[in-house]
């Protein structure tokens, strides 16, 4: 029973890692929006920059979500 | 969605493979849920582009929605490859049209005894041997184009003699692992975003099943909330075929271009 409660505890730490990326994926948008803000005209022309680094960022969060999966599911 | 052992809903049942016609033993080919939902995206982008293909000199609505879809892809490759990715237009809005339809497809909010939306996109196989193969074509060009000097991407410029090995180490380590977390990115990003619409299912009928006044605390914020998730997902679908795309499409400009 031990085993079991360590993985439900382990799957419960591994979405710390989901939340630290929402804070990444918030600062990358908030980043961006403050920067659209100051100059609109050159906004457009990030967006594909916006969305590697949201990509990047994200996938951790998601790594983060499989681990949990592993751990429940597995 | 499956009863489990434990009385609960289980999540995880919507992504089962389940053979139609021939069994799934080693060394068999089945004919699977999986394919049904492969030909139904097939046979909808199939309608999709010949409904708008017809070259009409005034573009009706449907004609510009497909136009607009490729003048897209069209767009992203020539501002991120230059001139010279005009060639791969064909393969990137084919792997962003299907990652796009399978997305919406295995959205869908319909479900029947025995017959439920399946995402194509939702298992690692599938989305594994598209990242494979944009990384067959990233290894096929680098090496067509620039035979050994493929290998300068891995020491950008000016780096100083005595960090070269460290950084082609690290460079290297980045360049194969591009494959997997393109892979990884789609595979769970869906299977994320519908594990979490069927837990807010469960809840609702979990909620109803329990009674009245728990049914009013827990089912309607929970069917509220999943009306919410429903929308985002649509919008992670839309954002997922785009990544894999725009990723796609910066690693085969590494290889056309270097740096």
């Amino acid at each position: 029973m031990e085993v079991e409660a360590a993985r439900l505890i382990g799957a419960g730490l591994a979405a710390i890692g989901a939340g630290a990326a929402a804070a990444g994926v918030g600062y990358i948008w908030g980043s961006f929006l403050q920067g659209a803000l100051r100059n609109p005209e050159a906004a457009d022309g990030e967006q594909a920059r916006l969305y590697i680094g949201f990509a990047v960022t994200e996938l951790l969060g998601l790594i983060a979500a499989v681990i949990g999966f592993i751990l429940l599911f597995g | 969605m499956a009863e489990a052992e434990g009385g609960g809903i289980d999540p995880m049942s919507q992504f089962k493979i389940e053979p139609i016609a021939g069994t799934l033993e080693q060394g068999q080919i089945a004919f699977t849920n999986s394919s049904i939902w492969m030909l139904l995206t097939l046979a909808l982008v199939w309608l999709f582009m010949i409904g708008g293909m017809k070259r009409e000199l005034v573009p009706g609505r449907w004609q510009l929605a497909v136009e607009s879809v490729t003048g897209f892809i069209d767009n992203m490759l020539t501002s991120n490859i230059g001139p010279a990715g005009k060639k791969y237009v064909p393969y990137i809005f084919t792997i962003f049209i299907f990652i796009l339809f399978a997305n919406l497809l295995g959205l869908l909010p319909i479900g029947f005894t025995g017959i439920h939306p399946f995402t194509v996109t939702s298992h690692i196989l599938i989305t594994g041997v598209m990242a494979v193969m944009s990384f067959s074509i990233v290894l096929a060009v680098g090496f067509w184009k620039h035979k050994l000097k493929f290998f300068t991407l891995f020491v950008p410029h000016g780096t100083p003699l005595p960090m070269v090995p460290l950084l082609f180490v690290i460079e290297l380590v980045s360049f194969m692992v591009r494959p997997f977390s393109l892979a990884l990115r789609l595979f769970i990003a869906m299977t994320a975003g519908h594990v979490l619409l069927k837990v807010f299912a469960s809840f609702v009928i979990s909620g109803i099943n329990a009674g009245p006044e728990i049914g009013l605390l827990v089912a309607v914020p929970s069917f509220l909330l999943m009306l919410f998730v429903s929308a985002l997902e649509l919008l992670i679908c839309a954002i997922q075929a785009y990544v894999f795309a725009l990723l796609s499409a910066l690693y085969i400009n590494d290889a056309e271009n270097l740096h």
